[in-house]
């Protein structure tokens, strides 16, 4: 009908076959056991991270540097939760802010329900906080998800007002503007931030987890067929209603953990905090920054952009500046890494050393070199999203 | 009880006109491109800020500022397709620009922070001081005068696209994208002047939120999230839809103010979105089934 699904209808026929046979073959777990050696590499920077991640609060003891630590590992779970739907369904949803303030409210009030001490106990909550923000999830998702593309978006914003009114406005449950006080932990300053920073890894670690289990899975497939096109998807037996939904909530679920730890860690949430417009734009953009659809993409871009942010605030003092600097950045990024970060610089990579090899390779006029050129780049950002499953 | 709703209705409408100006652009930018211009907002209250500068600074009237803010944001709007949005690769586009346009208005925003701090301003003028008496309440002028600028400029759009060459161009694009382009027409002049045509109107839209809101330049995220609840909810593309839906969302949002609680009227206004979308998921006027994924 229109020439922006014109071209990606080009682009369609060409990239599923490609796409579907790399990924399609590993599902069943025969292949997983010959791990080429990319993906060895995968294993062994995802367990370096892991280290590094665990180690962290041990070398960085200031809580300057723990707090912003903290934070870049909500983000890291709440763009990863905001990629395995929008990334992989291709529905790009800008109102994940309601499930970050559900799990929020839940804690505080369950935590005042049954007058809960500060301490470890109330992480306990956490788990049930998501919970909670799946549950809010089903009627929103069933809502929204009867709308496609840009009304969708539409309408997981205008969902984000509602509930940020809402917030406001239902003083029983949520104390209105006055906000509500969580249980104050009693631990020290030196080791306070710690606490809270192994609880935002634990939440990052699920998230991931579930991103890259996701991914690998039939559901996984399920997603990036309605990603690529929906109705052709459902013509050939994917229940696309079912599946949108579940991984509508399954996201939900992740952010409203995001949600519960960062109201514990403030201590008391007020309805602008909980429901925050910036909050659904961040971690939107830090999964197109990274890579949409990619594992990694959404955990490269919190890495990157959180740490920026918070470091930007506090050195620049003028508001404007730095958020004249944010913007740039994004436009500069757009511009030179369209697919973002992660497939952008494979599609370069692969570029380069295509290049090197016509150059060196003194048989660099074989007749099939040219069309491994042609083709590489067309191809390199979906296929290497889609076929190489842990990346 | 019921002056007060009658009041309330005539306040929807006249403030649901300058509404559905600033909407128009929005509509008419996703109607030909298929691209939601999140800086839309913030271009409504860079529209403001032209029109303060202009009053401030030279002592031109806003209503008389307009013959300069309007061709200034209109080239604006021609240099952010130019420069952003005709680059983008067609795979994802409709990702790519809510990105674009999102950092686009996050630098219109940190340069008007720059030049203007945060503090709120209002525009001057006799006419937003002053009230006029009828049928036993009290309108300010600038309500009405708004209201009629709106009227004017969507009237002058309706004849641009109804009854020029260009009106037919990107009306036809706004059909058929491939087919436009299969019969001759430049769909690059078209996005070209389509973006400056909406961002141009939106100085006159800025202009009077300007004038009946105190602003800065964290204006733009309530205004841009109520843009987008109206264009949706009159069917995106749609011109006369965003007409409808602005003065219809408007009007249910005051009364509601009146006969229940101020506390929800803004949640009616979202709401109203939600209940539609369940029974149109195309909204009020939207095509049937369109640009179907």
């Amino acid at each position: 009908m229109s020439t922006p699904s014109a071209p990606s209808s080009e682009q369609n026929p060409g990239k599923s076959p490609s796409s579907a046979s790399p990924t399609a073959q590993p599902v069943p777990g025969a292949s997983a056991r010959v791990l080429p050696s990319g993906r060895k590499a995968q294993w062994v920077v995802t367990g370096a991270a892991l280290v590094v991640a665990l180690a962290f609060p041990l070398i960085f003891s200031n809580p300057a540097t723990t707090s912003v630590a903290m934070f870049t590992l909500l983000f890291v779970a709440a763009s990863s939760a905001w990629n395995m739907f929008s990334g992989y369904s291709g529905y790009t949803a800008l109102g994940q802010a309601v499930f970050f303030g559900s799990g929020a409210y839940f804690l505080a009030n369950v935590a005042n329900l049954w007058h809960m001490q500060g301490g470890v106990g109330v992480f306990a909550l956490v788990p049930l906080a998501g919970l909670f923000a799946g549950l809010v999830a089903v009627p929103v998702g069933w809502i929204s998800l009867r709308t496609r593309r840009h009304t969708f978006v539409v309408i997981t914003i205008a969902f984000f007002f509602i509930f940020q009114l809402l917030a406001y406005n239902l003083t029983g449950l949520t104390n209105g503007s006055a906000g509500m006080q969580l249980p104050i932990p009693p631990w020290l300053a030196a080791t306070y931030n710690t606490y809270f920073y192994f609880a935002a890894l634990g939440v990052a670690i699920i998230a991931v987890a579930l991103s890259w289990a996701v991914r690998r899975s039939r559901f996984g497939l399920e997603l990036f067929a309605i990603r690529d096109d929906e109705d052709r998807a459902r013509g050939l037996g994917v229940r696309t209603g079912q599946v949108k939904l579940s991984a509508f909530v399954l996201s939900a679920v992740v952010t409203g953990m995001c949600g519960a730890v960062y109201a514990y860690y403030l201590g008391s949430i007020y309805p602008p905090f909980a429901f925050e417009a910036i909050f659904d734009v961040t971690i939107a953009l830090m999964g197109f920054f990274g890579g949409l659809g990619t594992v990694s993409g959404p955990v490269i871009g919190a890495l990157i952009l959180e740490p920026l942010q918070q470091y930007l605030n506090l050195q620049v003092t003028s508001g404007g500046v730095a958020l004249i600097l944010f913007g740039v950045l994004f436009l500069l990024v757009i511009r030179y890494l369209p697919q973002g970060i992660i497939p952008s610089s494979a599609e370069i990579l692969r570029n380069v050393r295509a290049r090197r090899a016509e150059q060196g390779g003194p048989r660099a006029s074989q007749p099939d070199q040219p069309t491994v050129h042609v083709t590489g780049p067309e191809e390199t950002p979906e296929s290497t999203t889609l076929g190489e499953v842990g990346k | 009880m019921s002056t007060q709703i009658a009041k309330a209705i005539v306040d929807g409408i006249l403030t649901g006109g300058v509404y559905a100006l600033m909407a128009a652009g929005l509509t008419l930018i996703f109607g030909v491109m298929e691209i939601i211009n999140i800086a839309q907002g913030i271009l409504v209250v860079l529209g403001a800020y032209l029109s303060y500068v202009l009053q401030v600074h030279l002592g031109i009237d806003p209503f008389i500022g307009l013959f300069f803010t309007i061709p200034i944001m209109f080239l604006l709007g021609v240099g952010i397709e130019w420069v952003f949005i005709r680059r983008l690769r067609p795979q994802n586009r409709t990702a790519l620009s809510i990105l674009v346009t999102f950092a686009v208005a996050i630098v219109i925003e940190g340069l008007l922070t720059l030049f203007f701090s945060a503090d709120l301003r209002t525009l001057n003028a006799w006419y937003i001081d002053e009230s006029v008496h009828v049928f036993g309440f009290y309108l300010p002028y600038i309500y009405l005068f708004g209201f009629g600028l709106a009227v004017v400029l969507l009237g002058a759009l309706y004849l641009f696209l109804y009854r020029t060459r260009t009106g037919f161009s990107i009306r036809a694009s706004v059909q058929n994208r491939t087919g436009a382009e299969l019969i001759g027409i430049d769909i690059n002049r078209v996005s070209a002047i389509t973006f400056g045509i909406g961002v141009g109107v939106t100085a006159a839209g800025g202009m009077v939120f300007g004038a009946t809101n105190s602003f800065n330049p964290n204006s733009g995220y309530d205004l841009i999230s109520r843009l987008l609840v109206i264009v949706v909810l009159g069917g995106l593309g749609s011109v006369g839809g965003a007409l409808i839906a602005a003065v219809a969302a408007i009007v249910i949002e005051d009364v509601t103010a009146v006969v229940w609680s101020p506390v929800w009227a803004s949640t009616m206004f979202f709401g109203v979105l939600i209940l539609v979308l369940l029974i149109r998921p195309n909204g009020l006027f939207g095509q049937q089934a369109a640009r179907a994924q």
